[in-house]
């Protein structure tokens, strides 16, 4: 503690400051009454309402948030199973390639990922469409997943779960009853990380999405190419709104069951 | 679980087999149904029969205790990874080897499997690496595969000189304010990644925010350009990224224990050598992983240059995007695409390797 120094003091608050500051502006002139950036006319929520006005952008949102839904469900399974695969199974043939194909998508330039998929969507004869942008998401979200879960089992005690194998649980009732609610933190986490990855992605939709499907990111995108735009402040004001309140409610609500828990294994030390 | 004929091992093998033909078979037929699916599915198939290989494999070495579930846990993410991630890639590969035809899709030959194995040696055949020397031909290739590379270097040490103090300053943080620290660092990783590019531009335009302050504080008369300039891209890159370098090296000195830089005073070290010798070393596993997850995906950006930089800034993620949306030249794209994995394959075994490392260290 000593050694938090001014140094230490000054690189934190440059660092946040950098961070932060442009955020903080966008959401500001969100609110701005003149189409101009620098230029502050009043405060005003017309671009807020001219938003809700506009049926693309409703459109967009409600494929965004389907896609969303189902590839981040889809993933947080497959990603379990993964996590679960490389912490447990032990040694299998091919489990070099196994962990290779879940580390790779995490730093995998995105183009790539895109082309190829699209590639094999054309191959397949598959029409472009919510279902090829659900597929391609679920297949890098589940990565994220993988990791977010598999770093949660390596710490938890397998103990627990041979005690319930040997008072007879089937190895899905083990699973199920003792595994999952002590991981169940971590698949959550995992759960919204891919559903933001998925609400977040441009290059990846852009390569695997078809006519009928333009998601949001697609739309923010063609919309900025020009400029700043204000209604596009509106929009990503309210994103930013919402994934802040989901991340804040999300670390609080883990922070007071880690301080229960916490209280009810002192509880049973003092009973034992 | 495992009752019956077959033993434990046979019956792991059995399901993640059958889950890995099934999820291929289903694959397959949803191509035939189609009816238009010519070329891929081929490829898709035999890598099926890969899948069920493998699988039928596990049956030598396995130690599972669990049977059949313990097959679908690995079988399941297994034979997805297999038919989304790697076969595309063998497409990818494929399309790079082939010619540019006048037709939907834009690349010949294709796999017909009317004529059966006779049709793989045509197809085989009729490949060649035209697309890879044409690549070398125009400057335009070598030139953003180069200039990637330093925009990508550049930016990632940038990130880590910027990097590294703040994770420093959040580790000797008092322990009560870290769990907001880190929260503060979490919230912009999951913020959009395309607005916060975005917020960028309006700060860094020429009537944007920076320049607004710089002209009323008297300091600039005239507005500087920034936005869409190389410096923009940069900026743009250690804003972005930023958080991708904190967080392993936060995790790396946290861990780390303070008693060792009091025994290295007491031994006589200045705290820049005490620094240097002993709090660096021991945080060399996060500057690793946090360059590595810098620096791959920075080699193949595209919304950075595509938003931020200018006429000026060539990056071979918005070459490959140009060649596949505006020019529509799918296989010159592939090849394009198959050189930058090339380029970053060394990296990515790197950071898969350290990964592993720090997954095993942790347990």
């Amino acid at each position: 503690m000593k050694r938090f120094s001014w140094f230490n003091a000054t690189a934190l608050s440059f660092g946040f400051a950098f961070l932060y500051i442009p955020m903080i502006v966008l959401v500001v002139y969100s609110f701005n009454e003149s189409r101009l950036v620098t230029v502050w006319a009043g405060f005003s929520t017309k671009w807020y309402a001219e938003l809700f006005r506009d049926q693309a952008f409703l459109d967009a949102a409600w494929v965004t948030l389907r896609v969303a839904f189902f590839s981040s469900t889809i993933a947080t399974v497959l990603g379990t199973m993964a996590a679960h695969a490389i912490v447990r199974a032990g040694r299998f043939p091919g489990r070099t390639l196994f962990s290779g194909m879940i580390y790779a998508p995490l730093v995998m330039p995105e183009v790539i990922t895109g082309l190829s998929l699209l590639l094999l969507f054309i191959g397949l004869g598959i029409d472009r469409g919510v279902l090829t942008v659900v597929l391609a998401h679920t297949t890098f979200a589940m990565c994220y997943v993988s990791v977010v879960v598999s770093s949660r089992l390596a710490t938890f005690d397998t103990a627990l779960e041979e005690a319930a194998r040997d008072l007879g649980a089937t190895p899905f009732q083990a699973f199920r009853l003792v595994t999952l609610p002590i991981i169940a933190p971590a698949v959550i986490s995992g759960w919204l990380l891919a559903f933001t990855l998925s609400l977040d992605d441009l290059v990846i939709a852009s390569f695997t999405t078809g006519p009928g499907a333009t998601t949001l990111p697609i739309k923010i995108f063609s919309a900025v190419r020009l400029g700043v735009s204000p209604q596009i402040n509106a929009l990503s004001t309210l994103l930013i709104v919402a994934v802040s309140v989901g991340v804040i409610t999300a670390s609080l609500v883990t922070k007071r069951n880690a301080v229960r828990r916490a209280r009810e294994e002192r509880a049973a030390d003092q009973l034992a | 679980m495992s009752t019956g004929i077959v033993s434990r091992g046979q019956n792991t093998a059995l399901g993640a087999a059958l889950i890995a033909v099934a999820v291929f078979g289903a694959l397959v037929a949803a191509a035939l149904w189609r009816g238009a699916a010519p070329g891929a599915w081929a490829v898709t198939g035999s890598l099926a029969g890969l899948a069920g290989f493998l699988a039928l494999w596990t049956r030598a070495g396995s130690d599972q205790r669990t049977s059949f579930l313990g097959a679908t846990v690995i079988g399941l993410p297994y034979a997805w990874l297999l038919a989304l991630f790697l076969v595309p890639f063998a497409i990818v590969l494929k399309i790079s080897l082939s010619d540019v035809a006048l037709a939907r899709p834009p690349y010949m030959p294709q796999y017909d499997p009317a004529q059966g194995w006779a049709g793989v040696v045509d197809l085989v055949r009729e490949l060649d690496f035209e697309n890879f020397v044409f690549l070398t031909t125009d400057d335009l290739y070598w030139k953003a595969y180069l200039s990637s590379f330093r925009i990508a270097a550049i930016a990632t040490a940038c990130t880590l000189l910027i990097g590294y103090p703040i994770a420093y300053g959040m580790a000797r943080a008092p322990k009560e304010w870290q769990a907001t620290l880190l929260m503060l660092v979490i919230l912009p990783f999951w913020t959009s990644f395309l607005i916060r590019v975005y917020s960028l531009m309006g700060i860094l335009g020429n009537e944007g925010v920076l320049n607004g302050a710089l002209i009323r504080a008297g300091l600039v008369s005239e507005p500087i350009q920034i936005l869409n300039t190389q410096m923009a891209v940069y900026i743009g890159i250690v804003y972005t990224y930023l958080p991708f370098m904190i967080l392993p090296i936060y995790a790396a000195l946290e861990k780390m224990d303070e008693s060792l830089l009091e025994a290295a005073e007491d031994l006589g070290c200045s705290r820049l050598q005490a620094f240097w010798l002993v709090t660096f070393p021991l945080s060399r596993g996060g500057i690793i992983a946090g360059c590595f997850l810098v620096f791959i995906p920075t080699m193949g950006e595209f919304v950075i240059p595509s938003l931020l930089g200018g006429a000026g800034t060539l990056m071979i993620g918005k070459v490959l995007w140009e060649e596949f949306f505006n020019n529509l030249a799918w296989p010159q794209a592939s090849a394009v695409a198959v050189v930058l994995l090339l380029i970053l394959i060394i990296p990515i075994v790197l950071f898969q390797r350290s990964e592993e490392k720090a997954r095993e260290a942790g347990k």
